[in-house]
């Protein structure tokens, strides 16, 4: 492969916290990877898991999980799930012949969009040397053979 | 009871499957007559002889029912699946594998040949001159072939048209049998079927829902296999014991048998209403039950779960999300 390996991440951000993170780290003009299409939720509690499957069966490279700081959940205990819900799915994925690092959990604050452009360029760094994940090419594989099941059986 | 003066039509088939389903038709004991006087059963390999080509002179759309039991696995299942769905008007893929994959579908964690090696060449198997099965073999009377593994399992929605879903490992007999009055209902113009790509013969919520164990704050500081626990409660929650019990992110349909008599439920009946992947759901059920927030708590709480992946897929994993190990689409 002659051209650098681009990675596409999907990146759930929290509306308190690191969604204002990264509006900082845009309105302070901080340069970081621009590989990163973020999803804003209400709170990183409100992260099922499907989300993450999903965007890697549909050709993500990697997933970004941010919310706020343990004990500054806008919701009381919620980051705390996630962080649970994180670590089992890491496990999951693991069996499923995925890289857990493909997955990473962050914590950033309204202030820290410092951190948050640097998380975010660290990441594209670690997936970029994992390579592509390519599930999503598989899927669509799958699609054309599912596509010549519709030939006509022999009756 | 007729169309046009002739029964209709009813065929059963197996793919990869085990045959419990077809043990799961028979438990329905004296309905069993029922379909006899009411069907001309014209198709079913475990219970009558017949043949793929008798099938195959058929006119299309002329059986009226095909209950499908077993996964896709090789191309003699895939062959049959789409004559079946040629041949029927209404396809059910009934029973877990059909549905969803099911423990068949478990292989999808490995690739073909591993599946082919532990068959032929584990230490259960006697094979000091490692014979493995091939697709085409000349014989004096011509060639023979055997089915080709497929890379993968997959569901029949994945290979053909589906009409109705109904899961279950296999289908627990009283929904079977309700499914049987609402179809010669149907078949007689006293009832309507419900809409295409229904999942029928089932609950409209979760186990849990059916479950009459106690469920109170649910918080666990260890995941224990049952047998580790003496004596189980048998009144209390099986997750709030710390066994992982899989009810939250099942469909209702089997009056919660398993956890009735005192073991987790397992998941056979597949993802309950409106949830899209299974796995998914089921993580998201046990996380919450962890009562840890240090990272390396929750991590020493989560080793007691040794297998994450079977444990939240163990019905499942041909129907979700990611269908497979990575492992599995090496296809060679």
């Amino acid at each position: 492969m002659t051209e650098k390996f681009e990675p596409t991440i999907i990146g759930f951000t929290c509306n308190w916290c690191s969604y204002r993170a990264a509006d900082l780290a845009g309105t302070a003009r901080m340069k970081y990877a621009p590989n990163v299409r973020l999803v804003r939720l209400m709170c990183s509690g409100r992260l099922d898991p499907t989300f993450v499957l999903r965007a890697l069966s549909n050709g993500a490279d990697g997933v970004m999980i941010t919310g706020c700081h343990p004990g500054e959940c806008h919701y009381l205990e919620q980051n705390y799930k996630a962080l649970r819900r994180f670590l089992l799915l890491r496990r999951v994925l693991k069996g499923m012949g995925i890289e857990p690092e493909r997955v990473k959990l962050v914590w950033a604050s309204a202030a820290e969009g410092a951190r948050f452009a640097n998380e975010t360029t660290t990441f594209v760094e670690e997936i970029r040397n994992l390579g592509p994940l390519n599930w999503g090419r598989f899927i669509k594989q799958e699609a054309e053979i599912n596509e010549s099941l519709h030939e006509e059986v022999p009756a | 009871m007729t169309v046009n003066g002739k029964k209709p039509k009813f065929a059963m088939y197996w793919a990869a499957s085990c045959g419990g389903c077809e043990i799961a038709v028979l438990n329905i004991h004296e309905k069993i007559l029922d379909v006899d006087a009411n069907f001309d059963v014209v198709f079913w390999p475990v219970a009558m002889d017949a043949k793929y080509k008798d099938v195959e002179a058929m006119e299309d759309g002329s059986i009226l029912l095909t209950l499908f039991n077993g996964g896709i696995r090789n191309d003699e299942n895939e062959h049959l699946a789409k004559l079946l769905r040629r041949k029927t008007k209404i396809l059910v893929a009934f029973g877990s594998c059909a549905c969803e994959g099911c423990i068949p579908g478990l292989a999808n964690l490995g690739n073909v040949g591993e599946i082919v090696h532990t068959a032929f060449n584990t230490i259960t198997t006697d094979n000091p001159h490692e014979i493995y099965p091939r697709i085409s073999f000349d014989v004096p009377e011509g060639e023979l072939h055997i089915p080709k593994l497929a890379p993968m399992l997959r569901p029949l929605d994945q290979v053909v048209d589906v009409d109705y879903y109904m899961p279950g490992c296999p289908p627990e007999s009283h929904q079977i049998a309700a499914v049987v009055d609402l179809v010669i209902k149907v078949v007689k113009g006293e009832a309507e079927l419900p809409p295409k790509g229904s999942v029928i013969g089932v609950g409209d919520s979760t186990v849990c829902d059916e479950c009459p164990r106690a469920r109170n704050v649910k918080t666990i500081k260890s995941f224990k296999r049952i047998q580790d626990i003496a004596p189980v409660d048998p009144d209390l929650c099986l997750l709030e014991q710390g066994i992982p019990c899989n009810g939250p992110a099942t469909r209702s349909g089997c009056n919660a048998r398993c956890p009735n008599v005192g073991a987790q439920c397992i998941g056979c009946y597949g993802p309950a209403e409106g949830v899209i992947d299974y796995g998914a759901r089921l993580i998201t059920a046990f996380a919450s039950v962890v009562d840890a927030k240090e990272p390396e708590e929750i991590e020493q709480i989560l080793d007691g779960i040794p297998d994450p992946t079977g444990q939240v897929y163990r019905f499942n994993l041909a129907g979700s999300l990611l269908k497979a190990n990575r492992e599995a689409w090496k296809v060679k």
